[in-house]
């Protein structure tokens, strides 16, 4: 490869180099699949709130017809992606790390594959920024690099972005996707970049590819050419294509610790991400398929296939094993999560089904102790301690590990891959990370709680405070009267005369004031009452006691 | 049918580094210098060796089985096999068995296992070994033996057993060894050319005095003197080490900054008075400076784990061996220089933290 781009690249600290097996899925060019029988579409497929149904069980759906809406700011629609019936709207088997189950719109696909009426867009560079966004948040694009997160948010227009950079890195051994989309969709990819530059004007524009995608390079640049697009080719090594590392790579700049990459003036995008919003804004279709690679001995036919959103990864295995799958990875080997069975879907995020025979990945060697040899230091790309970050998490003492910055690790393994103890260490950190967000949690609502007793307490004084004062004014009154009453007796007495009727009469006026006074404090205990126990429903918390002390 | 599996966390591939394999090749790479120094000093080393290596084993096995921890997974490690020849190589090569069964049981059981196991040791375990014996025997420790081309009574492989085991051979015992090797070199024991420089010095000989003794050897012109055999012995460490270096056993730091530190210091002080102070070459080149840089100091578990704070820690031990043998009570001092700084290696470490990504300066832990 010709060194084309003079751009400076910058290293990051450590990194590995594991076998990249990637020639297993790149034979072909992308294939398409038979309809599988049934898609699973989970609400969930992005991060942010999950999408609301707007299907209901029974209804016929046509192909990129919209069956759930997002809800709020960060969320994705969904959109059937061929036409058919909606056969149940229930929890079934998500791809996640946890294995665990959420809401998802089952269809059972007639086999007409009929679209909705789409709105093509042949002069999309007249349409107005937002509504260029709108397009693509309508469209139920999310990162399709693995994150998923959603992208109009991350392309809402704005000025204030200096690099636009593409990942084209796909650093993980295996995964393939992202290379042959460049090598024959390359057009797309570049038009779709050009729409995101559109949308957030950056100053540069840059592709990170690693130097071992040859044809996939030759493609892109060819397609690049006159544009401002830029090809910037990077070594390879694993992880270059962590968001944070590529941009250090192109930019030399750091994302600060807990920021995100707007904060330094940066946009990391996909390509696949960037080819699907070409294709949504140019030709009205939303995100109901992207290219997956299946991969590894198990199968026959590895390759990359067209797969629609929602396929069941057993209906990819169905193009025919040639030895017993030992695991399923979706993902890659480095970063990816294991499933617990094959009846689980592919979504927007999944670049990659690698099933691998026991040989090739087979299982894990029993780990040992931890001889501080200091190779995963040397691997991790953060920079951190990876040995101090397993001590700590092992012993349990996350305060420690946390200050050893346990939450800057992106969780690449390149530490645990290197480990010559094979510690499974991001098994450690992950749970380091889940219990310390967990213990926060909890003493947030101690803390909130705690705030709510002292509010109680300061409450109670306050009554307790203004009963004392009532008492007191009332005590003093009391002793008025009865100054005055007495100096009228003496007055009486001074006067001699029969003036006694006066009296009873006073005594009654003094029953009267007192009952008043009774009346008004009983009906501010009513009141206060009243006002605490709609505060305390607000609080969603029954503190039956407080208002019950209260008098 | 549907495929179930049960989900592990990733990564779901390894590299082919191995804990076990490591400590092996680290084993292997002392073979020259244990051939060096047989060739040298007698079978008396491979003896050591092979009673070290057994005795090793079989405490670890013993702990391991009272711990009730899988033996065979533990002692794949290799850790206590290293353990027990770097303390074999380093013990004089005819000490009687029952001191190397202490040393080696010490540095098993108090070095290793009494932390919980490899991994846990601040210690580093075979110096441990060596610094109870040092400090139960030090008449034992110290008696060291002449290279056999300049010895009067050339031990064969029986004799050496013998004196190892029986400790006497003919006429001569270790009783009578031990009086005659703290004053002189007699044929069958000698002090090391560590120990004799250090003696003669303090007896306020000059250098040049003490070099006319017949275990030292010029290399060329008189300052490049070197003790005999302990040269070459020297030399094949060396040589180990940069292989393990070159096989990423071990990185550079330590080993570069221990021998520079004892580089500059002992040239600094050899210039300041050329015959009170040893020169560098001979620093370099004798007792266990070769194997204590590459082989003992660079033992990861009681080292510093980052490569900054390895440095420091070479330094610092540089910094020890050269005050210790120049001043200290002991004639070699890897071993408490090594263990000193164990010592210091968590607060290294601590001060010597990495910028962690995205951070602006390394954070220091709140304790
Ligand atoms: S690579 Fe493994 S054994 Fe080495 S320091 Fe890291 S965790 Fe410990
Ligand atoms: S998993 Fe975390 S600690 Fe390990 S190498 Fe990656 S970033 Fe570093």
């Amino acid at each position: 490869m010709k060194a084309k781009s003079a751009h400076h690249l910058w290293q990051f600290a450590g990194g590995i180099h594991p076998p990249e097996n990637k020639s297993i899925s790149t034979q072909q060019p992308i294939q398409d699949l038979p309809m599988p029988d049934k898609l699973v579409l989970p609400l969930r497929q992005h991060i942010g709130a999950p999408a609301q149904p707007v299907v209901t069980v029974g209804d016929t759906v046509l192909k990129g017809q919209k069956i759930a809406e997002g809800q709020g700011f960060i969320s994705c629609p969904v959109h059937a992606p061929t036409s058919g019936v909606v056969t149940s709207i229930s929890d079934h088997a998500i791809p996640h790390a946890s294995g665990m189950e959420d809401t998802c719109v089952v269809i059972e696909p007639d086999g007409q594959d009929r679209w909705i009426d789409k709105q093509e867009n042949p002069d999309f560079v007249t349409l107005k920024k937002t509504e260029l966004n709108a397009i693509i948040r309508e469209a139920g694009i999310s990162g399709m690099g693995g994150a998923g997160f959603p992208t109009a948010v991350k392309t809402a227009p704005r000025d204030n972005i200096d690099t636009l950079i593409i990942n084209a890195a796909e650093c993980e051994p295996y995964i393939t996707a992202d290379d042959v989309l460049m090598r024959e969709r390359a057009d797309e990819i570049i038009e779709g970049i050009e729409i995101v530059a559109r949308l957030i004007s950056p100053r540069r524009i840059l592709v990170g590819i690693e130097d071992n995608k040859a044809q996939a390079i030759t493609a892109m640049e060819k397609a690049a050419a006159g544009t401002s697009v830029d090809i910037v080719v990077i070594p390879t090594k694993y992880p270059s294509g962590g968001e944070k590392q590529l941009i250090y790579i192109l930019t030399g700049k750091e994302v600060p610790s807990g920021a995100i990459p707007a904060s330094i003036g940066v946009v990391v995008q996909n390509v696949g991400t960037c080819a699907a919003i070409y294709r949504a804004v140019r030709y009205g279709e939303p995100l109901i398929s992207r290219v997956t690679t299946l991969t590894g001995l198990a199968p026959k036919h590895p390759g990359n296939f067209n797969v629609l959103i929602g396929t069941p990864v057993s209906h990819l295995l169905k193009t025919g094993l040639q030895a017993p799958v030992a695991k399923l990875v979706m993902g890659g080997p480095m970063m990816g999560f294991e499933l617990a069975s094959d009846d689980i879907p592919v979504i927007k995020t999944t670049n990659c089904i690698l099933a691998p025979s026991k040989e090739e990945l087979g299982e894990a060697i029993p780990e040992q102790q931890c001889i501080r040899c200091g190779e995963c230091a040397k691997a991790c790309p953060a920079n951190l301690l990876p040995q101090q970050l397993y001590w700590h998490s092992a012993a349990k003492e996350l305060d420690k590990a946390e200050s050893y910055n346990l939450f800057d690790c992106i969780e690449c393994g390149a530490c645990a891959y290197v480990c010559p103890s094979h510690i499974p260490l991001v098994q450690y950190y992950r749970f380091a990370k889940t219990e310390i967000k967990v213990q926060k949690a909890d003493k947030e609502k101690a803390e909130r709680a705690k705030i709510r007793y002292e509010q109680r307490n300061a409450r109670l004084e306050e009554a307790k405070r203004q009963k004392e004062e009532q008492r007191r004014l009332r005590a003093e009154k009391a002793a008025k009267a009865k100054a005055a009453k007495a100096a009228a007796a003496k007055e009486a007495a001074a006067s001699g005369e029969a003036q006694s009727a006066d009296a009873p009469k006073k005594t009654s006026q003094d029953d009267d004031a007192r009952k008043a006074v009774i009346e008004q404090a009983l009906a501010r205990a009513k009141a206060k009452k009243a006002a605490k126990q709609a505060k305390s429903s607000n609080d969603g918390s029954a503190t039956p006691s407080a208002t019950d002390k209260a008098e | 049918m549907v495929m179930k599996f049960t989900p592990h966390s990733s990564p779901h591939t390894a590299g082919n580094n191995d804990t076990g394999k490591l400590m092996r090749l680290v084993v292997l790479c002392t073979i020259p210098g244990i051939l060096v120094q047989t060739y040298f000093f007698g079978w008396g080393t491979l003896i050591q060796l092979v009673l070290a290596i057994s005795v090793a084993l079989g405490v670890e096995a013993s702990i391991l089985k009272l711990r009730q921890r899988p033996i065979s997974f533990y002692l794949k490690d290799n850790s206590a096999l290293l353990t027990a020849v770097l303390l074999g190589i380093a013990l004089p090569p005819h000490l009687p068995w029952w001191a190397t069964v202490i040393g080696v049981t010490s540095a098993i059981m108090l070095g290793k296992q009494l932390y919980g196991g490899l991994g846990f040791n601040p210690f580093n375990p075979a110096m441990v070994g060596y610094v109870v014996l040092l400090i139960a025997f030090p008449v034992e420790m110290t008696t060291w033996v002449p290279v056999q081309s300049i010895s009067e009574h050339q031990l064969s492989f029986l004799g050496s057993l013998n004196m190892i085991f029986t400790e006497q051979v003919g006429e001569l015992t270790t009783q009578s060894l031990k009086q005659l090797s703290i004053s002189q070199f007699d044929g069958i024991t000698a002090a090391t050319p560590l120990d004799t420089v250090k003696n003669d010095l303090g007896n306020m000989h000059s250098l040049q005095e003490s070099l006319s003794s017949p275990i030292f050897q010029a290399l060329a012109g008189d300052l490049w003197y070197v003790g005999k055999g302990w040269f070459w012995v020297n030399l094949a460490y060396l040589a180990g080490g940069i292989y393990l270096i070159m096989r990423k056993a071990i990185t550079w730091h330590i080993p570069l900054s221990l021998l520079a530190t004892l580089l500059i210091i002992s040239n600094m002080f050899s210039l300041f008075s050329e015959d009170s102070y040893a020169t560098p070459i001979f620093h370099l080149f004798s007792g266990a400076t070769m194997l204590g840089a590459f082989f003992i100091a660079t033992d990861p578990v009681s080292a510093c784990t980052t490569n900054k704070g390895r440095i420091y820690y070479g330094i610092g031990i540089g910094i020890l061996l050269y005050c210790i043998r120049s001043w200290g009570g002991y004639p070699d001092a890897i071993a408490f220089a090594v263990l000193l700084m164990n010592m210091a290696a968590p607060t290294i470490d601590h001060y010597t933290r990495p910028r962690t990504y995205g951070h602006r300066i390394p954070t220091v832990t709140k304790e």
